[in-house]
């Protein structure tokens, strides 16, 4: 306020708050100000106000206690005595693994979709048509629900893999190797024996130097005009040589990596890997779900590039398929990447809707069990609110890096 | 300087605003209507009926209370709450009282400030499997599939169970009984545990009750009652007396039968104290001499809310055991109306 008075010196008259247009925009600024932090004061006093004549107090002690309670997908070390800290830390991976695998497979769903819906082809473009409507407009909980309980119902379950007196079991296993069971799929495990780390380590070695070859033909190219052949050399380079390294080892000594099957012991199938039913269905719903969205943005941004681009591909004598991966998508990203940003985001936070199939994401168990056992709801709820946040700001990060990259580059 | 002190001024606001909270009767009163946490469907103890009336034994607790205070049996308004929320509703004032077969606990009773006005049905915890899978015991359960209301006592009885016998299980929590139910006869879990009662009721329902086995191993102690926030003594004391006042009816021998008969007066002294034709219990407790008479008048006392809920007689078919009257072997027990 003393600022103003000052410039004005001399002939300054409080009417002309409001009347002179040089400091009415500072009037209306100051009074929202207060406004918004008096009622932000106001909820904020009142909230503490009534904790404290229930005789509660915003402490995070909790978190060091023991929770007390069991998990069923854990992918760090966890037991009944483990701290509610460390529950908070299992349920928060959890929701990564679904929102990762999620985003993956919506990714892979939307852009076929998309691409698919302008197909040429009648039924296919009409069959897409169908698949997006369908999902877009019904809400996603129903998708998880109704998709869980056909997993549920459709599959059988581990007791129809028994043979029991004398008949042969209802269900019989994939291959030997997968049980597709109402409970989730089994499959085998790799097991690194004694030198499987090092056949590990030399695949990766092969990822680089598949990457390192790609660039040297690119770069041969551009520079030289000379076409290298690239599909059958990358495959080389990529299996080769751990194909190599394994069968040596066989030979002069043990099997570096095993495969550990999963058998029917007692209630459940043992050994292997289990994606767990309930997993299975909300990574399914959520990424067909958000797929269906993804497919309206990935069909926006071809449609937003001219029809002359095709037709001067065309002229050129460019394939179709290749018209659409060299000329078309690269820059149908620039328009499909920024709305894919918040479908992403969408899928991350509608992953707390996991507990209707009785999935243990970061909501289940803060938010949900420990929660409910401590009755700390409001500290348990902030320190939900922060983590959701720091998540959907981490995934713009990365995918506004990503756009970036793919964005006109004004020179 | 002018903004802090308009935030001083809401600050003050903020106060008077929050302080309306206390003194649960008058709201209630004010209201004309009682608010009343149940389950959300647990036949037997409170599920919504035909014609959506709620109905069940915990029900009956709440029916009584409001026919104490208001005069009126129906004047309750029914708070359907999950064994996630119940606590929040009931903290935050959403509901006056919570009758949803609630585990009186340490920690529930004092970290969490409620007040549990006494007990009204004494339960444990027990596991429930299908027939066909040839389990004699709890102890055979290794590895087992385990369906499970998230939210209750029985998550950690469960652990502590599983853990303290040394063998393994898969948790699979749900929300809702009827959604474990659904669960539990698709086959996703092998096992499914609760409370006792609730298994019974649960299995009443079943299209083929037999075909399921209610294991003989008890895991736990559950004494379930209503409950109160902490802070509201009077509330608390009206709701106690209430279901002390039902428990002391079938002590008594004052059923909804005969209540109006008694309530002329009897040779009993206690009776007579009890129904308000002799001293002044109703007035101490802030209401008019026959809040219990009407209490008992709705769905009769104790005895009769079992036995028409969830006794031999009814499909859930739970025997008394545990919670017969103390003057029966039981631990149900009042104390006196003096």
């Amino acid at each position: 306020m003393t600022m103003h008075t000052e410039t004005a010196a001399g002939n300054f008259r409080l009417s002309m708050l409001i009347s002179d247009t040089r400091y009415r925009s500072y009037t209306f600024q100051l009074v929202a100000m207060v406004l918004l932090f008096g009622s932000v004061g106001y909820l904020i006093s009142n909230l503490i106000f009534n904790l404290e004549t229930a005789g509660l107090s915003i402490s995070y002690e909790f978190l060091g206690e023991p929770a007390g309670y069991d998990i069923n997908q854990r992918l760090i070390e966890y037991n009944s005595q483990s701290s509610h800290w460390r529950a908070s830390v299992v349920g928060v991976l959890n929701t990564l693994l679904v929102a990762v695998v999620g985003c993956f497979f919506a990714t892979i769903f939307g852009v076929i979709a998309g691409v698919l819906r302008l197909s040429n082809n009648w039924i296919i473009a009409k069959i897409m048509a169908a698949y997006v409507e369908i999902f877009r407009n019904v809400p996603v909980l129903i998708w998880i629900l109704i998709i869980n309980a056909i997993f549920l119902v459709s599959l059988p379950q581990p007791k129809a893999f028994k043979s029991r007196g004398g008949n042969p079991p209802e269900a019989e296993m994939f291959l030997d190797a997968f049980a597709f069971t109402g409970r989730g799929i089994y499959m085998p495990k790799p097991v690194l024996q004694g030198g499987g780390l090092l056949v590990v380590g030399v695949f990766f070695l092969s990822i680089v130097a598949m990457f390192l070859y790609r660039r040297h033909a690119r770069n041969l190219l551009y520079s030289q005009g000379k076409d290298l052949p690239t599909f059958w050399p990358s495959v080389g380079i990529l299996f080769a040589p751990a194909i190599l390294s394994y069968a040596l080892m066989a030979f002069t000594s043990e099997l570096p990596i095993v495969l550990e099957y999963p058998a029917l012991k007692g209630f459940n199938f043992k050994g292997g890997i289990w994606a767990r039913g309930s997993f299975v269905a909300l990574t399914f719903a959520l990424a067909i779900y958000t797929g269906a969205f993804i497919a309206e943005n990935v069909r926006a941004g071809i449609l937003a590039i001219s029809k002359g681009q095709t037709e001067a591909a065309a002229s050129l004598g460019i394939r179709p398929n290749r018209i659409m991966s060299l000329v078309i998508l690269p820059q149908a990203l620039r328009v499909i990447i920024p709305p894919m940003i918040s479908n992403y985001l969408n899928l991350t936070k509608n992953s707390s809707l996991a507990i209707a199939v009785g999935y243990m994401d970061i909501t289940g168990t803060l938010g949900g069990i420990t929660l409910n056992q401590t009755g700390r709801a409001i500290e348990a709820i902030l320190l939900l609110m922060a983590f959701y946040l720091l998540i959907s700001l981490s995934i713009s990060a990365i995918m506004n890096v990503y756009n970036k990259s793919v964005a006109i580059k004004e020179r | 300087m002018k903004k802090s002190v308009i935030i001083s001024a809401l600050t003050i606001a903020g106060l008077t605003a929050g302080a309306a909270l206390a003194g649960t009767m008058d709201d209630v009163k004010a209201r004309g209507k009682l608010n009343c946490g149940v389950t959300t469907g647990l036949v037997g103890f409170a599920s919504p009926d035909a014609n959506g009336e709620w109905e069940g034994f915990d029900v009956g607790v709440c029916r009584a209370v409001a026919a104490a205070v208001l005069g009126d049996a129906s004047a309750v308004e029914f708070v359907p709450t999950t064994g996630k929320t119940r606590f929040t509703a009931l903290a935050s004032g959403e509901i006056d009282m919570l009758a949803r077969n609630t585990t009186w606990t340490f920690s529930r009773d004092v970290d969490l400030k409620f007040e549990f006005t006494g007990v009204n049905y004494y339960d444990g915890q027990g596991f429930m499997v299908p027939k066909d899978l040839g389990v004699g015991s709890a102890s055979d359960l290794d590895g087992a599939t385990v369906c499970i209301q998230t939210g209750t006592t029985t998550e950690l009885n469960l652990a502590d169970f599983f853990r303290s016998n040394n063998i393994s299980y898969e948790p699979v929590p749900i929300e809702t009984n009827s959604e474990a139910m659904q669960q539990y006869l698709a086959g996703a879990c092998d096992v499914y545990t609760t409370d006792a009662s609730g298994l019974a009721a649960s299995r009443a329902t079943f299209e083929d009750p037999d075909a399921h086995v209610v294991l003989p191993e008890i895991i736990s102690k559950e004494p379930l009652g209503p409950l109160v926030r902490h802070g509201d003594n009077n509330w608390g004391d009206v709701v106690r007396w209430t279901l002390n006042a039902l428990i002391t009816a079938e002590e008594l021998g004052v059923t909804s039968a005969n209540i109006g008969e008694m309530s002329n007066g009897t040779n009993n002294p206690e009776i007579n104290r009890l129904l308000g034709t002799e001293g002044t219990l109703g007035e101490m407790l802030g209401l008019d001499a026959e809040w219990a008479k009407r209490a008992i008048s709705v769905g009769g006392n104790y005895g009769e809310l079992f036995e028409a809920n969830i006794g031999v007689n009814t499909p859930i078919g739970i025997a008394r055991g545990l919670n017969s009257q103390w003057t029966d072997g039981g631990l149900i027990y009042s104390p006196p109306f003096r």
